[in-house]
């Protein structure tokens, strides 16, 4: 399996504060890779990194090549990063959001993406009028997925799509996740803080620990490994 | 019934410069204090285009709104992106420094004397249904309302607008979906000063042209704007009629309000709008999370 997106020695800062201090990770085509770790280890500045959102340094390449600086021109690349906190446009329709997930795409075929992707989420038919900020929480996750979707990514970024939402609504979340993963074949890199829940979604995974990578493996291996569970995952 | 028609005409021109004034706010945060001097000196192009050089009216007029467009764009790129990620503060002294800038290169291009300017409409009246309008104040309301909705329908309707609008709210996710959020912002400017032009040109004929022409227009503009809701597009035209015609009828009805009362008025209107309810008509109060 070739590697759709390769990290090698990544580092990131917020100002005087280091948050990434040598990361390195590959995603393969049509894989979905769970990134872990308590607060402040750097997974969501491992996202903010790929998409461009902090200033960063170091090796990354995305199908082969380098990734450009800027948010739009990764983007443009092929990468739909849905941040922390959904980031709906709150002040304009569902239907607008979607349509904005397709604002880098020059073909015509996005008014059949909108039907396509709203078959995953039948209820944003009906609410296609309505403005995204009065959904919610997890009628905005799933609004933010859509609208990554329309973009037609070959890798989605997701981070933490369990804040604030209950079980079952994480759970169905991920439910389709997975679902985009085998009928779309679409890569994705989820940074979570439930490892149980990341780990039953993904084949692989990475730990982090103070910006850097502790321990990685298949879940499988991470979830039988008993010590690694206990200090690392919480569980 | 006069009055309010010609107060219309007046509140056309004060919407379509307090919509460029909302246009920015939205777009950059601040109150584009310079918004009145940009509009003066599109209005001495135009006026320059057809004294000096003889062009006919609606040629110089649609030349003067593209040169605009792309003056206001290119301030934004040169002076404004600049200071734009700082303190509020820090973009408004350069506003600020813009209209001090503006008015002097306009004394020293054009001289400070006062010129009369001729309208494009006729400058007879007409009567519709028993009451007698000029066809300036007609031309007016016609020009100034055609422009705004056209801009609407760029906003609501296009992709670009859309854009344009996700730009402005949410830079931040603009930019993870591919939009180029700074130049959406310098478009912003760009038909802000195109706005300002229509506004410059349109008032020109009754105020005369000097360099001050479009400075009590300002605060009446921006007094329409913050009744309307600065952030609100829909706020800033109806805000803008409402000054006009409530200007108008006020000077006419009340004794003591003559034109020089005007603009305190105006003012007025400003500080009670800001004690009572600073989000406007239209606008959306602001909630800080704590």
């Amino acid at each position: 399996m070739s590697s759709l997106l390769e990290l090698e020695g990544v580092q990131a800062h917020y100002g005087p504060v280091q948050a990434l201090r040598d990361v390195s990770l590959t995603v393969g085509e049509g894989e979905v890779v769970a990134v872990l770790g308590a607060n402040g280890a750097g997974k969501t500045t491992t996202l903010r990194a790929i998409s461009s959102t902090v200033k960063r340094s170091g090796e990354l390449r995305f199908a082969g090549k380098r990734l450009p600086a800027g948010p739009e021109a990764v983007a443009r690349a092929g990468i739909a990063h849905v941040p922390e906190g959904r980031g709906t446009f709150t002040e304009l329709s569902v239907l607008e959001n979607l349509r904005l997930g397709a604002y880098a795409r020059r073909d015509r075929e996005v008014k059949g993406d909108i039907a396509r992707v709203t078959g995953y989420f039948p209820w944003i038919e009906r609410r296609a009028g309505q403005s995204a900020g009065t959904l919610s929480g997890g009628e905005q996750q799933m609004l933010a997925l859509a609208r990554a979707l329309m973009a037609r990514p070959r890798l989605l970024l997701l981070d933490e799509p369990s804040l604030g939402l209950a079980p079952l609504v994480v759970r169905e979340i991920f439910r389709i996740v997975r679902e985009l993963n085998e009928q779309e074949g679409l890569a994705v890199l989820v940074v979570e803080q439930d490892a149980r829940l990341a780990l039953g979604a993904a084949a692989r995974a990475y730990v982090l620990e103070v910006g850097q990578v502790a321990v990685t493996g298949t879940s499988a291996e991470l979830r039988d490994n008993e010590s690694v569970r206990r200090s690392y995952l919480g569980y | 019934m006069q009055q309010v028609v010609s107060g219309l005409a007046s509140g056309g021109i004060y919407g379509s410069l307090a919509l460029a004034l909302v246009l920015i706010h939205r777009a950059t945060g601040v109150i584009n204090f310079a918004q009145g001097e940009m509009a003066t000196f599109s209005t001495y192009i135009a006026w320059s285009l057809t004294t000096n050089h003889g062009w006919s009216y609606w040629p110089a007029f649609v030349v003067t709104l593209v040169v605009s467009f792309l003056g206001g764009a290119a301030l934004h790129q040169s002076i404004i992106r600049p200071v734009e990620g700082g303190s509020v503060v820090r973009v408004v002294i350069v506003t600020i420094g813009l209209l001090l800038a503006l008015n002097g290169l306009i004394t020293w291009i054009w001289s400070g004397e006062v010129r009369a300017v001729e309208s494009p409409f006729p400058s007879d009246t007409m009567s519709i249904a028993g009451v007698t309008v000029s066809w300036q104040d007609i031309g007016t309301i016609i020009v100034s309302l055609s422009t705004v909705g056209l801009l609407w329908v760029l906003f609501q309707f296009t992709k670009l607008g859309l854009a344009m609008r996700a730009a402005a709210t949410n830079p931040a996710e603009a930019r993870l979906v591919g939009v180029r959020v700074t130049s959406m912002l310098a478009i912003g400017w760009g038909l802000a000063a195109l706005l300002g032009a229509v506004a410059g040109l349109l008032a020109a004929p009754s105020l005369f042209l000097d360099p001050t022409m479009m400075q009590a227009v300002l605060i009446y503009s921006f007094a329409a704007a913050v009744l309307g809701g600065i952030d609100s597009p829909v706020g800033a035209v109806v805000g803008g009629l409402i000054i006009g015609v409530g200007l108008n009828l006020l000077g006419t009805y009340v004794d003591f309000v003559g034109s020089d009362l005007r603009l305190p008025a105006a003012l007025l209107v400003i500080l009670v709008v800001l004690l009572v309810r600073p989000q406007g008509l239209f606008g959306k109060p602001e909630v800080k999370r704590v």
